[in-house]
């Protein structure tokens, strides 16, 4: 009897170490967030020194009005926005993947950023409304995004229908919505045509403490909500037979989690345009490091995600000093070989 | 009204019949072992009474319930279903795998005694040292431990077990089967499980049901349904039955070629 006990007690050792190991990891991440926060405020045109923004942040009474000036008008915003972003894109990656069962997928795949692009460009070639443009173009990409995920919504609601045949409406969404796309390009001026070339870049440009604050609290609520299903989406890895012997209401989960996803990354595609890949890669890397049990998948798709918006951020304003990179084409610039090297790395 | 009723159910999935007008019985305490060859309905079967096959006709009812006129979710809580297919492509470690058993249970920091308990089940059923090991990196044998140990986990009143030991080896088949008998006989369960091996099943079972193209063939003890005769008309497989040191009949499967000469 105290040899069963004991063999119990050393269990329960392992796993709570194994849990503390996880832990570590996800707090890792979450001062390479910092770090690149830091470097990504004094990063620019005027260089600043770590310490100056440090003590610009912290308020300090010797900071310069010009330096106060760099970090709180311009820099930190922008700075945020990454953070905010990145980590809606790596949630948003994650969580499609659970719901699908399919490491190919992400909110890209499915063809949400595709309608995002696609929503803009009407407002640009079309008109705004009345509405400036700043406010228009992100209602139409948000718009846009809605109805994709609209149509998603009415696949996934089939019961019958499998993960896969989801996949696959995706892909083809992203297709049309594709489509759509190059015919507005198509239909309009060229020098229309290059506005929306740029906004589809995805930049970070575009943020100011307005639209931050939109998307870092509908970023945060969104991904709460998923948090608080987070045993039941580690149910539904077990596949959605298992998941729902286990007591999983798998129609319902599926419906709110691609709602939740949907709403999050269409506000953050939105603002800043296409940024693809983060959906992709930083769930892959938390798979590798954690497992797929959500109370540390998740988290950590989440910091993993900011922290490489965050870095390729910095990336996209030192690689050519004194020219700012469209931060979507560095993602995956420095993406695909970082995630090459992950795929091949692995034993 | 603590038994589970199966009234005239007829289940069509394509153009075939996999249930037709079945009508069963299922009482507390016993273990139902389903027989029949492949494709008979026994799968189906399970699926239906747990509520993932449509019913062309007829009724399941559990105390007081109604299959289909109650939420899938609340009929579902008294059972446990394992189902025939091991496969898990999750990055999860056989101890998180049978924690789900107990979902509703589950917090973000798990407590003490949810590990504990589901360690002890592990334990009981002779996995405890795979607690740690990723669930994809395990044997099949092995996988169906961890998830027989899920359900178990899960307390279920009603047991349905599709095929749990066909990848065993003969110890942990017993230690299963072994562990199956006790809980139904100490809890009252209601056991259902399909399986291959009818001496296995004469083993556990307290009634056999042996099934053919969605109807019942034969039913009742496994010394009234086990006859060569039952068996050769269902499977097309001459028999020989033999019986133990405890008069459980043994069948073995005679050679095709012997029969000739």
């Amino acid at each position: 009897m105290s040899l069963e006990f004991e063999v119990i007690q050393s269990a329960i050792k392992n796993q709570r170490r194994s849990e503390i190991r996880r832990w570590r990891i996800v707090l890792i991440f979450v001062f390479v967030c910092l770090a690149s926060l830091t470097l990504d405020i004094a990063t620019g045109p005027s260089m600043l020194s770590p310490s100056e923004v440090l003590n610009a942040l912290l308020l300090a009474d010797d900071v310069e009005a010009m330096t106060k000036v760099i970090v709180f008008d311009f820099r930190l915003p922008m700075a945020l926005m990454a953070l905010s972003v990145g980590a809606a894109l790596g949630v948003g990656g994650a969580e499609i993947q659970t719901l699908l069962n399919n490491p190919m997928a992400s909110p890209y795949t499915l063809g949400l950023a595709a309608a995002a692009g696609l929503g803009a460009s009407i407002v640009i070639a079309f008109g705004s409304f009345g509405l400036p443009l700043t406010l228009a173009v992100p209602i139409g990409a948000f718009a846009m995004t809605m109805v994709a995920a609209g149509i998603l919504f009415i696949f996934a609601s089939i019961k019958r229908l499998s993960s896969e045949m989801l996949v696959l409406a995706g892909i083809a969404l992203l297709f049309l919505f594709q489509s759509g796309l190059s015919l507005v390009q198509y239909l309009s001026a060229p020098e229309v045509s290059q506005q929306i070339l740029f906004w589809l870049f995805g930049s970070l440009t575009k943020a100011t403490w307005e639209n931050l604050f939109v998307t870092s609290v509908i970023t945060a609520i969104c991904i709460s909500l998923l948090f608080k299903d987070a045993w039941k989406l580690t149910a539904l890895k077990m596949g959605e037979e298992r998941a729902a012997s286990l007591g999983v209401d798998t129609k319902k989960l599926r419906l709110r989690v691609l709602f939740l996803v949907a709403v999050m990354t269409a506000v953050a595609i939105s603002f800043v345009g296409v940024i693809g890949f983060i959906g992709l890669v930083a769930p892959h890397v938390a798979r590798m490091l954690v497992g797929e049990d959500q109370r540390f998948f998740l988290p950590l798709s989440m910091v993993i995600g900011a922290a490489f918006l965050s870095a390729a951020s910095v990336l996209s304003k030192v690689l050519v000093p004194g020219a700012l990179f469209p931060v979507g084409i560095v993602t995956s610039f420095i993406g695909v070989p970082f995630f090459f090297w992950i795929m091949l790395s692995k034993k | 009204m603590s038994n589970l009723n199966l009234k005239k159910l007829t289940i069509v999935r394509g153009k075939t019949h996999t249930a037709r007008e079945l009508s069963l019985t299922f009482e507390k305490g016993k273990i139902y072992a389903i027989l029949g060859p492949n494709g008979a309905g026994k799968s189906t079967l399970l699926k239906a009474i747990f509520g993932d096959v449509s019913l062309r006709k007829g009724e399941i009812e559990y105390q007081d319930k109604t299959l289909y006129k109650t939420r899938l979710g609340e009929w579902r809580k008294p059972i446990g279903y394992m189902p025939q297919d091991t496969y898990v492509s999750a990055n999860l470690t056989a101890l998180d795998v049978v924690l789900l058993g107990k979902l509703d249970s589950l917090s973000m920091h798990l407590n003490e005694s949810t590990l504990q308990a589901a360690l002890k089940v592990m334990e009981k059923v002779g996995c405890l040292d795979l607690a740690q090991r990723d669930i994809q990196s395990l044997s099949g044998g092995q996988r169906q431990l961890i998830l027989f140990a899920q359900v178990l986990l899960g307390s279920p009143d009603i047991l349905m077990l599709d095929e749990p030991v066909s990848a065993l080896d003969m110890y942990h088949q017993s230690v299963l089967l072994e562990h199956v008998y006790q809980e139904t006989k100490k809890r009252g369960l209601i056991t259902i499980m399909v399986i291959h091996d009818l001496s296995l099943a004469a083993q556990y079972a307290d009634e056999l049901i042996l099934l053919k193209n969605g109807t019942i063939r034969a039913q009742g003890s496994p010394s009234k349904v086990l006859t060569p005769d039952k068996v050769a008309e269902v499977y097309k497989v001459d028999i020989e039955r033999l019986f133990d040191s405890n008069g459980t009949p043994v069948i073995q499967p005679k050679r095709a070629s012997s029969t000739h000469c």
